[in-house]
């Protein structure tokens, strides 16, 4: 027994030194809990790495899907919800919920046709809605060879993948073909997922990567950082005010800046076919919802404190995640909301 | 050991009933949990997917719609799929392990027999999402440039199974997926059955070889009918695996919720569309109870199946 005790000593002291680490630590970050969209987890979890040194506040953010993450802040069993599509007004109502966007992003077509380059091809928003309502089923159809003279394009049988996994790229994308071809409105209309006339489903953006990489003929659908990344055939677009434009970081940024933030509700806006010089036509916002009345006011206070430092330090980081950053105003704006609309148990302000 | 066990327990007799008493409780108790759970799982399934059932009443099982949009929803496209991947699976794996099982009981020298039913056991346990995106990267590709392309201009022109291989050479689809789950499902029914195949017991082969006859006769005359029940039940066993197996399926499937007519078409499974559209779903929304409803089905099925594939594997002294 006494030969024991250095050792029993030593080690008690070693249980009280890593314990008293471990508060400290505990101390100084405050953690918070988000759960929701996949398409900006990249940049989430950028933004939660370095905001740990930074600020002190440790993100644990859960990329379980829109859906998903509003049901978790409906629930209130995370900090904040995150959302591609925008909540429903009756249900941020009921849900006591403010929502904001944090970043914008944008949708790209990819095209396998053998002999195309990227950034070559000439769609237009009609004609993606006709390929993919199967009334266009050549890649030589006259509609696309009018608008690509100066190509040769082969009489391959045209195979649309989409999203199979419900997913705010699929919102975004088919919001677009809702916004500029009214059969497609009419047939299928927008949705995370939707009924799919013709072709097949892969999941995630990988997923549908892959399949059009497989697929001579093949056409589809994906978030631009994946894209660039990848190096994928993308193609040009038509804008709203009847040129076309490349999908670049500059042409969102104009689709972005275009944007009538104001008169949005819940800042609900659609950037989908902005008119304006150069607007990409697939660009939209993700947004956060934070409950008013947070159950825990620092974690509620910690959530506007990170997003608060992502708007004011994030950007270079979702820059370079190939994302577009919020305008200033609209920043501000948000700013404004946090004041306002969310206060602690004592009905005090928690943004300062 | 045993003579200290008997003599430690004599004075502590009263004790030893208690104990008994307290561990038959808690054995009761761990029995009754799982039928507990069991139900639980399908009443609050049943009760999730009551509002769809409500909405679409028995058009639920025949409708083919799938259109969150619209919130119009119906089940028939994934049942079709998960049904027609999974007898086509069986098509192609029951021969294979019928194949395996034969050799390793009557042909292969007793050497080779541990490595080759080890493997076979081994293919059981390679997790399922290796087998999807082996399935995606190598053999859709693989199907999509050789098989498919040859195999539609070949049969093209022949009534019936022109219509049935048939379609866009995607290389993902039904066919595809069967042909994975059957690789899936080959270990369990191998298994099965090379384990029931040893149960013959060996004077009624003995006897057979005696008059004469060759190792094909034997295994059709005496083999396969002493076993044939157990058998059926082993194919059973794999029917369920099949009929739920989700990420493999996922993967190349194709996920369109139609119905195409063909096996080289996409489609859709039970298990592969909740896994899909669950994440988007919203709390008290239809989809989600469309979701749940569908998981109720797959449920019954899955149940259906497993509880006719125990009737068939009962021990054969009931029966006898």
């Amino acid at each position: 027994m006494k030969r024991q005790s250095p050792a029993l000593a030593l080690t008690a002291l070693a249980l009280v030194l890593t314990a008293s680490l471990a508060a400290r630590a505990a101390q100084a970050q405050q953690q918070i809990t988000g759960a929701g969209a996949t398409f900006p987890a990249p940049v989430y979890s950028a933004w939660g790495e370095a905001a740990k040194a930074a600020i002190g506040v440790e993100l644990n953010y859960q990329a379980i899907g829109s859906g998903g993450g509003q049901n978790q802040i409906l629930n209130r069993t995370v900090d904040f919800g995150a959302s591609d599509a925008p909540m429903a007004p009756d249900k941020l109502e009921s849900g006591k919920l403010l929502q904001f966007p944090t970043v914008m992003g944008a949708v790209v077509p990819i095209v396998n046709i053998p002999g195309v380059k990227p950034g070559e091809l000439k769609l237009t928003g009609e004609i993606l809605a006709d390929i993919y309502l199967g009334k266009i089923t050549k890649w030589n159809d006259p509609k696309l060879v009018e608008m690509n003279r100066d190509m040769k394009l082969p009489s391959t049988a045209i195979a649309p993948v989409y999203r199979a996994d419900g997913s705010g790229t699929t919102f975004v994308f088919t919001s677009y073909l809702s916004a500029v071809a009214p059969d497609w409105r009419q047939a299928v209309g927008a949705n995370t997922s939707v009924k799919w006339v013709v072709g097949n489903g892969s999941k995630g953006n990988d997923g549908v990567a892959a399949t059009v990489h497989q697929v001579r003929g093949g056409v589809g659908y994906v978030e631009y950082a994946y894209a660039a990344k990848n190096g994928l055939t993308t193609t040009q677009l038509r804008d709203h005010d009847g040129m076309f434009v490349a999908p670049t970081p500059e042409t969102f940024a104009a689709a972005a800046g275009n944007a009538d933030w104001a008169s949005a509700k819940d800042y609900a806006v659609s950037i989908v076919d902005q008119p304006g010089k150069d607007s990409w036509p697939i660009v939209s916002a993700t947004f956060i919802e934070l409950p008013k009345d947070p159950k825990d006011p620092a974690r509620g206070a910690a959530v506007m404190k990170f997003f608060d430092w992502a708007y004011k330090d994030g950007a270079p980081m979702a820059t370079k995640l190939e994302y577009i950053p919020l305008p200033t105003a609209v920043q501000d704006a948000v700013r404004g909301n946090w004041r306002s609309e969310i206060k602690g148990p004592d009905g005090a302000a928690l943004y300062k | 050991m045993s003579q200290v066990a008997s003599t430690a327990s004599v004075p502590a007799r009263r004790s030893a009933i208690s104990g008994d008493a307290i561990f038959a409780a808690v054995a009761v108790a761990a029995g009754v949990f799982v039928l507990v759970l069991l139900g639980a799982i399908i009443i609050s399934l049943f009760i999730g997917g009551l509002p769809s059932f409500r909405a679409f009443g028995l058009g639920f099982l025949t409708s083919t719609d799938w259109d969150p949009v619209q919130h119009i929803y119906g089940a028939a496209v994934p049942i079709y799929g998960t049904v027609v991947t999974s007898i086509l699976a069986l098509l192609m794996a029951v021969p294979l392990a019928f194949g395996v099982a034969f050799y390793l009981t009557e042909l292969a020298p007793a050497w080779l027999r541990r490595p080759i039913g080890t493997a076979v056991e081994l293919l059981a346990a390679v997790p399922s999402i290796i087998y999807g995106m082996w399935g995606f990267f190598v053999i859709a590709p693989f199907m999509a440039t050789y098989i498919e392309p040859n195999v539609i201009d070949t049969l093209d022109g022949i009534p019936v199974l022109q219509d049935l291989f048939a379609g866009p050479p995607f290389g993902t689809g039904l066919f595809t997926a069967a042909l994975i789950l059957a690789v899936m499902v080959l270990p369990f029914i191998a298994a099965t059955m090379r384990d029931v195949f040893m149960t013959v017991p060996p004077v009624y082969k003995e006897s057979a070889y005696g008059v004469g006859c060759t190792t094909w006769e034997v295994m059709r005359s005496i083999v396969v009918p002493y076993t044939r029940t157990s058998v059926v039940g082993g194919i059973m066993l794999g029917l369920g695996r099949a009929l739920g197996e989700t990420m493999a399926v996922t993967f190349v499937i194709g996920n369109t919720n139609r119905i195409t007519g063909n096996l080289f078409g996409s489609g859709n499974t039970i298990a592969s569309l909740v896994a899909l559209e669950f994440g988007e779903s919203e709390n008290g929304s239809l989809k989600l109870s469309s979701l749940l409803a569908l998981g109720f089905i797959l449920f019954v099925i899955s149940f259906i199946v497993l509880a006719i594939s125990r009737l068939l594997l009962r021990p054969r002294a009931v029966r006898a």
